[in-house]
């Protein structure tokens, strides 16, 4: 199985030909195209986009407003000016849950999540909840780790404002039935956040199709710079909800008393804007589309299925969640007694970087009663080498620890 | 499966790393890990503390008993990995019988030489040299360094 996308675009990976870089759940790495369009916004056209009465300040107005239709393309947006810019999923999600859940969640009603969720789509509900003297809800797994509907839906009722939930889990890579989701959301008449930061660099999304209210994605895990992200939702929601941030930008007037707002997409996205960020996001797209995101989806595919198959064969590797063709391109196992911080040392000394602990989802921790796992993420720039190496390297740490006997 | 021809280089420096791995996860290390000792509580300790790593999640739960000035048992139990669990182990079996200031000297001294200063790994510190490797994985020093945080901890709070 080769790459997706060569190595020999990605100037980290080209620079360490025998890094196994099996972290893409975490960060992705960037190709030359995205760094090249980073330091051409730069060079060329930067200054304050919505500000100058001069060409260069419109240009940069110009690259800004490209980069949200890129992306909002991208993601299946028809409505550009409903998809906001932010600086990623966390405060995509912290936005909806001050600004919306503020004016529309009171005491006695309740937030149903799920018990895979990241803490960017747990911890802003459950402090919304306990300000609101709402109810959090949160609602259990199968024992494969996959959302039961009719668990969920045995949870709503007319109480229920918000369901948000994971597209994809960061931990199980579970793909979440986000149109039976939204549907039972609706149902009861809450709205459907959709936590998107690990779908949108693997799946092809059509936010106007899946019917969610807000979808949350982050730049930097799809190929695109850190430090950018964005927040989709349908208008009605975005018009009538009040801004998070104040300041600069999303103004229309500022009396002594009182300000009134700017139209969408302004009035969520206050301060100068990320446009270095979001133009180096749309360039990221752009390799994307090139690939085809069925492409990427069929290449993780495969990558997720040899290393189900190789892992699993290995004595005393445990590995959680569904089979390989449910799930997208996550591996979150354990070797024997080894624990999962001493076999991601282990692996670094092979060259392959894994992530080890709790992946910021310890309600998930809990229920499938381990303090932490190994998690192998894989990316476009992934090949069987990368496989390979995954492999000895934890062969060799189990080695290492069957020296001395229990 | 074979690797393409260009990805079988090896840069700089990797070999290293590997031997130094290698040399910290040696049996020494590995026998505390799996046969901890002193590990369990105490029926009538002096003090006892609990500490958590947020990041990784690894606990320590110490337990000691004094004799006047000297240690006379420390125990404990906990959860983690191989380096936060051995270096517990390895601790009880170093200050069991100390007196407090000569447990905060080899708990100085540990310390030191868990933050890679040159010369801290002298033999006042015997097996506990097993674990001078970790000093280059900076990650790993909260990991080493859990059980003696949690003592020291301990300890300030009996003054």
């Amino acid at each position: 199985m080769m790459s997706a996308l060569p190595r020999s675009e990605f100037p980290l990976l080209a620079a360490s030909p025998r890094l196994a870089y099996l972290d893409s759940a975490a960060t992705t790495q960037k190709p030359r195209a995205v760094l090249d369009a980073i330091r051409d916004f730069y060079e060329n056209d930067n200054a304050n986009p919505h500000r100058g009465a001069y060409a260069l300040s419109v240009r940069a107005t110009e690259r800004y407003h490209d980069a949200r239709a890129r992306v909002a393309a991208f993601l299946g947006v028809r409505d550009a000016d409903c998809l906001i810019f932010t600086r990623g999923t966390t405060e995509s999600l912290n936005l909806i849950a001050a600004s919306w859940g503020r004016a529309n969640v009171g005491a006695g009603d309740e937030i149903v999540v799920t018990g895979a969720e990241h803490h960017a789509n747990f911890v802003p509900w459950q402090q919304l909840a306990i300000e609101k003297r709402a109810r959090l809800r949160i609602c259990d797994l199968a024992s494969d780790g996959t959302l039961d509907l009719d668990t969920l839906r045995a949870m709503l009722g007319a109480r229920t404002k918000v369901v948000a939930f994971g597209y994809v889990s960061n931990v199980l890579g579970t793909i979440a039935p986000v149109r039976e989701i939204v549907e039972l959301a609706h149902g009861v008449g809450a709205i459907a956040v959709c936590d998107g930061a690990q779908a949108a660099p693997h799946l092809a999304v059509r936010f106007d199709e899946l019917g969610v209210d807000v979808f949350a994605a982050s730049g930097h895990k799809m190929l695109g710079p850190m430090g950018i992200g964005v927040l989709a939702g349908r208008r009605e929601l975005l018009d009538a909800m009040p801004p998070f941030l104040t300041g600069g930008d999303m103004i229309e007037f500022v009396e002594d008393d009182h300000s009134t707002w700017n139209r969408l997409p302004h009035k969520l996205e206050a301060g100068t804007p990320n446009a270095a960020g979001a133009v180096g996001m749309a360039a990221a797209v752009a390799v994307l589309e090139g690939i085809g995101m069925d492409a990427v989806r069929a290449h993780e595919r495969e990558l997720v299925g040899a290393a189900y198959r190789r892992l699993s064969a290995i004595e005393g590797v445990r590995i959680y969640g569904p089979a390989p063709d449910d799930r997208s391109g996550v591996l979150s196992f354990n070797v024997g007694d080894v624990h999962p911080h001493d076999l991601a040392t282990i692996l670094d000394s092979h060259q392959v970087c894994i992530r080890a602990g709790h992946h910021c989802a310890q309600p998930l921790m809990r229920r499938l009663g381990v303090s932490a796992t190994a998690r192998a993420s894989f990316y476009v720039y992934n090949d069987d080498a990368d496989i390979d190496a995954l492999v000895n390297g934890v062969m060799a740490a189990r080695e290492m620890f069957s020296r001395v006997g229990a | 499966m074979s690797a393409p021809d260009d990805r079988k280089d090896a840069p700089n420096g990797a070999d290293a790393r590997r031997s130094n791995v290698e040399a910290l996860y040696q049996e020494l290390i590995l026998d505390h890990y799996r046969r901890p000792r002193n590990r369990g509580k105490l029926e009538h300790p002096d003090v006892a503390l609990r500490k958590k790593n947020p990041l990784c999640g690894d606990v320590i739960d110490l337990q000691v008993q004094f004799d006047g000035d000297t240690l006379r048992d420390v125990r404990f139990t906990g959860e983690g990995c191989a380096i936060s669990q051995a270096s517990a182990s390895m601790l009880t079996q170093r200050l069991k019988g100390k007196s407090t200031a000569e447990a905060a000297q080899i708990m100085e001294r540990f310390t030191r030489m868990v933050h890679g200063e040159e010369g801290a790994a002298d033999e006042s510190l015997g097996d506990l040299r097993a674990l001078a490797g970790v000093s280059r994985l900076p990650v790993r020093h909260p990991c080493a360094l859990l059980a003696w945080d949690t003592l020291a901890e301990a300890l300030a709070s009996r003054r």
